[in-house]
């Protein structure tokens, strides 16, 4: 009977599981992950000396394979020597649960290895400026230009098959041009982000737009509407709730282009915070920054769906996001032979 | 009480039938048909979906349509609401040559067809709107027709909260809110479960006694023609020709109990004849296949 429950194909489960499936949803992982670095027999493995003995090149806190401990053990143990002592470890880029929690904190307390380096805080600011930036610039053209689009056959039968083309091109092949044109500091990283969102905006827009209710046009047209009014009045309207999932699934597309944009020119931001870390090695800030990214990423998307819902009160039910994205990763033919 | 039927004595009007008869035909045309045909270029051989109809209705006049499938009734009343082009012939409102759409020929769909978007209000404004009225008036206009289809409760709803019978009620007043001369119903109640159709029935001849509004009304259930027109233009199919214009003999004002009277059911019959020509093979004669076995019990 449970089971009937669970699988049955299409059916939602109740409240109060969903929201226990979105909490399991992140506590797995970190259960996994919790498992691997606290349980000992669970991979682990190097292994941390604790007490050197009369292992000549041992010191305290050295990681050792754990095969390599074993043979200087032996091989001290059959000299006659002290034998080390050490615990089994997992290697450094994969620091436990409870210090990249830590890192959360103590990552904005890290001094600027550098003077004139950024803080973390200074850090994040600088790449949620460049992807706004970035994002703004792009959705000022790229809106208006998806809609006319859309509406527009003709006009989309002119723009379409080159913003196609151009969109192929990787937007982080465009740095170094990016560089020559616009200097090397925050332009060409707002102009790799424009790049990258821009020409996929234009045919999404464009998509969603083209998908428009034709009989609603009838209508407006029998009510008098004319050219002007069926787009601004009708087009656009009828589409904007599908719009304003779209910008939301485009926004998580450009932060996907911030790391790439970052490493353009002078390395900045978020980015530079990351690799600046990883270079010392101080693996849990590493960590800590990328989950940084995902909850400011995930928050904005979740603050935007709620925003989504008090702005278009008239639909009963939003669409599910895997139902968006699914549509996005399979788009319709875009223009019909 | 067959042999009764099968004589066509009663489409015969009574005198104060042919009297109502009489004045329509004298008030002016508003909606006048000219010879008008569509063909659809298909793969070879174009095809004709009209053929040379000719119409003349008269103000405030109701008129149905009625045919088989494939008729060209939707291509008609599109071509009238100028969502499409005839391939020849005119059509003249109140006397002057038109095409295209316009909103003084109001049109109400089978789909509903409101701006989800929009509240119930919002959606009769908008007609009022487009054709440049301030909102303030707009706005007290849509209230006026709200009270009209018995809707003021819901001013504030979107279209996604209504049950089917009101969305049509709010698609009729947006319709009608910018004084169109001719209202068009393209199988408006076709998507409705059959007590709200009926209800929606009386409730669209209510309206019409109010409004001077002359109605074109496409369907394919004969009982509503019957009990909604002065007229019905039954086409046939391939090409889409004007086979006979029916007056009802029923006399208004028009009741639910009317439904057996004696006219009304010789208009029922004649539409019959018209539409589904008698079957050559009886009914006795089709083989019944019986796919599981049944009792005794089951005829």
């Amino acid at each position: 009977m449970l089971s009937n429950r669970w699988l049955a194909i299409g059916k939602e489960p109740v409240a109060g599981i969903r929201l226990t499936l979105t909490l399991f949803s992140f506590l797995l992982p970190i259960a996994v992950w919790a498992l691997v670095s606290y349980v000992p027999w669970i991979w682990h493995p190097l292994v941390r000396v604790s007490t050197p003995g009369d292992v000549a090149w041992f010191k305290p806190g050295l990681l050792v394979e754990r095969a390599v401990f074993a043979a200087e053990n032996a091989k001290a143990i059959a000299a006659g020597v002290h034998a080390a002592e050490g615990a089994p470890a997992n290697p450094v880029f994969l620091p436990a649960p409870h210090e990249v929690a830590k890192a959360f904190y103590s990552a904005f307390q890290t001094k600027p290895v550098l003077r004139g380096d950024l803080w973390l805080h200074e850090s994040l600011w600088l790449s949620i400026k460049t992807i706004l930036w970035g994002f703004t610039l792009s959705s000022l053209i790229g809106l208006p230009v998806g809609v006319i689009c859309g509406a527009y056959p003709p006009i989309a039968r002119l723009t379409e098959p080159v913003i196609d083309f151009v969109r192929y091109m990787p937007a982080p092949a465009f740095g170094a041009l990016a560089v020559a044109v616009l200097g090397i500091f925050e332009a060409p990283k707002v102009a790799i982000i424009v790049i990258g969102t821009f020409f996929q905006q234009v045919l999404v827009i464009a998509n969603t737009v083209r998908r428009h209710d034709p009989a609603l046009i009838e209508a407006a047209q029998t009510l008098g509407a004319n050219r002007r009014q069926l787009l601004l009045r009708v087009i656009v309207p009828s589409c904007l709730v599908d719009l304003y999932n779209d910008q939301r699934i485009l926004l998580g597309w450009a932060w996907t282009y911030l790391i790439v944009a970052e490493v353009v020119g002078v390395s900045s931001g978020i980015t530079f915070f990351i690799n600046q870390q990883a270079k010392y090695r101080n693996f849990e800030n590493v960590y800590a920054a990328i989950i940084m990214i995902g909850i400011i990423g995930l928050m904005t998307d979740q603050g935007l769906a709620f925003l989504g819902r008090r702005l278009f009160p008239w639909q009963l039910r939003p669409p599910s996001r895997l139902g968006r994205i699914l549509r996005w990763l399979v788009p319709e033919k875009v223009v019909e032979a | 009480m067959s042999d009764f039927i099968q004589s066509t004595d009663y489409l015969k009007q009574a005198p104060a039938v042919a009297e109502r008869f009489r004045r329509l035909k004298e008030r002016p045309v508003a909606l006048q048909i000219d010879r008008l045909g569509r063909e659809f270029a298909g793969k070879g051989t174009p095809v004709t979906a009209l053929k040379n109809i000719s119409l003349k209705i008269h103000r405030r006049e109701l008129v149905c349509v009625i045919g088989p499938s494939g008729c060209g009734k939707s291509t008609l009343i599109r071509i009238i609401a100028g969502l499409d082009n005839p391939t020849s012939g005119r059509m003249l409102v109140d006397g002057k040559v038109t095409s295209g759409p316009c909103p003084e020929r109001g049109m109400v769909f089978q789909g509903y067809t409101l701006f989800p978007w929009l509240t119930v209000k919002r959606n009769i404004m908008f007609g009022l709107e487009m054709g440049g009225m301030s909102p303030t008036d707009a706005e007290g206009k849509a209230l006026e027709w709200l009270k009209l289809v018995g809707l003021t409760r819901f001013e504030d709803s979107y279209p996604s909260q209504l049950s089917g019978g009101m969305k049509q009620r709010v698609a009729i007043a947006r319709a009608l809110a910018p004084n169109p001369r001719v209202l068009l119903m393209d199988e408006p109640f076709g998507a409705l479960d059959a007590q709200t159709r009926a209800q929606m029935q009386e409730h669209l001849l209510e309206i019409w006694r109010n409004v001077d509004v002359t109605i074109f009304f496409i369907t394919h259930d004969l009982d509503e023609a019957i009990y909604l027109a002065d007229r019905i233009i039954v086409l046939k199919a391939n090409p889409g020709e004007v086979q006979e214009v029916i007056e009802v003999p029923v006399p208004r004002p028009r009741r639910t109990d009317q439904f057996n009277s004696l006219e009304f059911l010789a208009t029922r019959h004649r539409l019959e004849e018209l539409i589904h020509p008698r079957a050559d093979i009886p009914m006795e004669k089709l083989p019944i296949v019986r796919l599981t076995p049944v009792g005794d019990d089951v005829e």
